[in-house]
């Protein structure tokens, strides 16, 4: 806790140095005191208490690590119908993307939204990533609003007509990443946004959503199946009264994983659900760390996090549901729960609950252990195989936070990727 | 206040907590201070300070050096900022070190030779240190309804020991139970080989203090297969004005014993605020057991916030042989400030440790406290119950951490911490670690935060039972499973403190 502090730092002078993309004027300020909040925070060290599970070090080194592209025909995507934007390489394409028209909404890349003098962006980019940097720093996010000038900037003024798909294709094998999505779901809107794939060899991802009074905002989140590729992204929410933000990730492999979600509840009577579902194998780290702040009354936050690690595998979690003097009647809710398939995994979780006023409801668990014997000796005294019934009570334990996705379809195919993670590991 | 006739016909009250509402009138009853004629040494800590305070206890050089070694390396390292509490800056130049009775300064050959105020002042904490010459001189007192059983008592004031009861009839179990200045001139080996080796003098800020200044202390030593044959107890009082208490707790437990260990604190009321770095260190052998038990009262200060104890303490038992177990208990009601964390090392295959622990914080008190449970050995278990309420204006934090080690194979443990808010300006915290390093092993962590059930109070209120009873009533029943799991003396006493602390709460 406690402001952030300056810290002598070797990356110091690197960051001085960095050149920040051209924009307007406002563009140009955001990026200017983004790159100084960093400057003051430093980039995150093991000593950091926030970086105590996960080593930032191939997040914020001067280069990225070479990741290998693996061999596979998946392309990004989902079955759904959706308008789709592509990037390759981090690139905004717009020979592989749709028409970026669609009723109830407006999509705008962010080079051209930052070039132009007035825009309602501007009250958004940089702005809910600096309130979420107290009261914990979050130098990575900072970071990338200084630096990324490529993204997505949406507007939702009435029910999109479909949901909007955000697909990364990766061609290179070396390529460093920043992109900053930019949100805004208006008075009684709705807006799904879809995303696939891994994007880069590393990954720096920010997306902030402003979710006015009444409106509602779905995200489902995939991140490939690479196992090199390195990520660390943060999701800013600010949620108006009434309205609703669900946002579930699946992880598939990956070696460095950190997603962060930061939620601040600003008006009454409003529901946010996060939830995500990591497997992964071998060389994977992935981390979990979310942070929800209730500053309104009788608000539903509800967190779901499962985990399934295996051959050294490391999964961190680190909740926290915030509740503020005066944010009476809240109901919070936390759960991370990990599988751990064999001796040399392991599971590393910080749920914490920091509660200011009476009148709530909180409740947070976390549970790490084996997979049930007398689940498995049921399944096989059935006749069912011993990797199958394996795989079985695998499936069914990240159901749990797959069902928080409301869409039965993507609920689907997130169970075959998973099944065909499992398929490919039998060998 | 309750008012006893509105209280005594109704049915279906638990007596007990009732009468132990009415009982109290003051809101801190240990609040008087002794007037009796105090030593000091200079203010402040260095090097001669240090060596003063050695001398003091009669040391030999090791120890001196000992004390050296942690000085310097306290001069080195900062006060931990992590915890969630807030004071304003100590300045550790301006604090007594050593405070002792002038009566005291030649020691007493009995409790004959103590100075009658100094028994009073015990006497006046309900703790009968005059126990043991009745029962050593006069034959017929066994006959006399005697309270329950018999508890040994080590009674420290300020700095020093006052005097330890009991001594001979432990002896003749074997069991050594004396103030640690007393086990360093007596049982140097004991002492050398065990002091330092669960909680090290570079172990944090407060225990290397600590280890630099400490004095007074119960010492303890069970040999192999003894089961003590009385529960042992210290009580610290703090009486002098700008004093710091360092004591310091050694108990080993020997192959296949076992020990009960009761611990008591009180001081004056005052406006300023007093520092309390304890250090408890506790060994245990093979299929031994020990049971800590902590009543801690400490003065929390005023309504306003002002004076009280600053507890930083720092406790750990090691369970270095297989099947040995560690229980701590504590009920935590008093002082400004605890920063208290009472942990396991659980080292031995098939150890366990629990820790039950309920954290009452009133007014601007402030608690963070919890437990660290590592579990290096295969099969080892642990428990967390924890309980913290909070009223007023207090912030109660819990903050703990589970650490299964990849080695500690069919290792488990269950952690259950609840809070409960009384009120809209107080805090409710949770700070749980939790690692995992190997499958075989499960965790488990739940963790609650509520208020008192109106439904609760209003059915306690229709009966007749005014608000701060029917609180104490309640909040009683919320932390039931801690309590029970307290020795018979100190149950009482936690729940009539569970309701003192609880005063003004309402309403």
């Amino acid at each position: 806790m406690g402001t952030p502090q300056t810290k002598s730092d070797p990356n110091t002078a690197r960051l001085s140095g960095l050149s920040l993309p051209k924009g307007a004027g406002w563009a140009s300020a955001a990026r200017k005191s983004a790159l100084e909040r960093v400057i003051t925070m430093g980039l995150p060290g093991r000593r950091d208490e926030y970086w105590k599970y996960t080593d930032p070090k191939g997040l914020n080194g001067p280069v990225a690590a070479e990741a290998a592209i693996i061999d596979s025909t998946d392309a990004p995507g989902f079955s759904a119908d959706s308008l789709k934007i592509v990037f390759v390489d981090g690139v905004f394409n717009a020979e592989a993307s749709d028409d970026l028209t669609l009723a109830g909404i407006e999509i705008d890349r962010l080079e051209d939204v930052t070039a132009s003098d007035i825009h309602w962006a501007r009250d958004v980019y940089g702005v809910l990533e600096q309130a979420g940097q107290d009261p914990v720093a979050r130098p990575l996010a900072a970071l990338n609003t200084a630096v990324a000038s490529d993204g997505v900037v949406i507007r939702a003024t009435g029910k999109a007509a479909k949901p909007v798909s955000i697909l990364y294709m990766r061609k290179s094998e070396t390529a460093d990443v920043v992109l900053h999505h930019v949100i805004k779901v208006e008075n009684g809107a709705e807006l799904t946004v879809l995303e696939d794939g891994s994007a880069a060899a590393r990954l720096n991802m920010v997306i902030e959503v402003d979710v006015a009074d009444g409106g509602a905002f779905h995200h489902i989140r995939t991140q490939g199946r690479e196992h090199e590729r390195q990520a660390v992204t943060h999701i800013f929410g600010r949620l108006g009264q009434e309205s609703l933000f669900k946002s579930f990730t699946l992880t598939i492999n990956g070696a460095l994983t950190r997603n962060e979600a930061v939620l601040e509840f600003t008006g009454d009577n409003a529901t946010a659900h996060v939830a995500g579902a990591a497997v992964g194998d071998g060389k994977f780290h992935h981390d979990d760390t979310v942070f929800i702040t209730h500053d309104a009354e009788n608000c539903e936050s509800r967190q779901v996090y499962k985990k399934v690690l295996r051959n050294g595998a490391r999964g961190v979690f680190q909740g926290k549901i915030l509740v503020k003097a005066g944010a009476q009647k809240t109901d919070g809710y936390q759960i991370s729960k990990a599988l751990l398939l064999d001796d040399d995994s392991q599971f590393l979780a910080k749920p914490e609950l920091e509660i200011y006023a009476d009148d709530v409801i909180c409740s947070h668990g976390s549970t790490t252990g084996a997979i049930d014997e007398d689940a498995l000796f049921y399944l096989r005294s059935r006749g069912v195989e011993l990797a199958k019934a394996q795989d079985l009570l695998v499936l069914a334990f990240l159901a749990d936070a797959i069902d928080e996705i409301d869409d039965d379809g993507i609920c689907e195919e997130l169970l075959t990727r998973l099944q065909a993670w499992l398929e490919r590991r039998q060998d | 206040m309750a008012k006893a006739e509105d209280l005594k016909v109704k049915d279906g009250v638990d007596q007990d907590t009732v009468e132990a509402v009415q009982s109290i009138s003051g809101t801190y009853k240990y609040g008087w201070e002794t007037d009796i004629e105090m030593e000091y040494i200079p203010k402040g800590v260095n090097e001669d300070i240090v060596r003063l305070i050695s001398d003091k206890n009669d040391e030999p050089d090791w120890m001196t050096q000992w004390r050296l070694a942690a000085y310097e390396r306290w001069s080195q390292i900062e006060e931990p900022t992590w915890a969630m509490v807030d004071y304003p800056k100590i300045d550790y130049q301006d604090l007594y070190y050593y405070a002792q009775p002038k009566s005291m300064a030649e020691k007493p050959k009995s409790l004959d030779d103590v100075d009658p105020k100094l028994l009073e002042t015990y006497q006046k904490l309900g703790i009968p240190l005059k126990e043991q010459m009745i029962l050593a001189g006069v034959e017929g007192a066994e006959d006399q309804p005697a309270e329950g059983r018999k508890v040994a008592v080590d009674a420290v004031f300020d700095s020093v020991s006052v005097g330890t009861t009991f001594k001979e009839e432990l002896a003749k179990a074997g069991v050594i139970f004396c103030s640690i200045n007393e086990a360093i001139e007596n049982h140097p080996d004991l002492v050398k080989k065990y002091l330092g080796s669960v909680v090290p003098p570079t172990d944090n800020f407060f225990a290397t203090l600590n280890s630099a200044v400490f004095s007074a202390g119960s010492f303890v030593y069970v040999p192999p297969g003894v089961r003590c044959p009385m529960e042992l107890s210290t009580y610290f009082r703090i009486n002098a004005e700008n004093t710091g208490q360092f004591e310091r707790t050694l108990i080993i437990a020997d192959k296949g014993s076992y020990v009960s260990y009761l611990e008591g604190c009180t001081a004056p009321k005052r406006d300023t605020n007093q520092l309390h770095a304890a250090v408890v260190e506790i060994v245990i052998m093979e299929d031994a057991e020990v049971k800590y038990s902590t009543v801690q009262n400490w003065f929390p200060g005023d309504e306003n916030g002002v004076g009280g104890i600053y507890n930083f303490v720092t406790k750990r038992a090691d369970c270095r042989g297989d099947r040995a177990k560690v229980m701590w208990t504590q009920v935590e009601t008093g002082s400004a400030v605890t920063w208290k964390y009472p942990s396991c090392i659980l080292r031995g295959d098939e150890s366990q440790g629990e820790f039950y622990s309920i954290a009452i914080a009133n007014n601007y008190q402030q608690a963070d406290t919890g437990t660290k449970m590592i579990h290096l050995g295969k099969n080892t278990k642990s428990r967390i119950v924890s309980k913290g309420i909070s009223a007023g204006k207090a912030q109660n934090t819990y903050r703990g951490l589970v650490s299964m080690h990849q080695k500690a194979k069919n290792s488990r443990n269950y952690t259950q911490c609840d809070s409960l808010l009384i009120g809209s300006n107080c805090g409710a915290h949770t700070v749980p670690y939790i690692e995992v390093k190997n499958n075989s092993s499960r965790v488990e962590h739940e963790a609650t935060t509520s208020k008192v059930d109106d439904e609760q109070l209003f059915y306690c209120r229709q009966r007749g039972i005014d608000e701060e009873a029917a609180l104490a009533l309640i909040v009683n029943g919320f932390a039931k499973e801690v309590l029970q799991a307290l020795p018979m003396e100190f149950a009482m006493e936690a729940q009539q403190l569970v309701a003192i602390s609880l005063e003004g709460s309402v309403g």
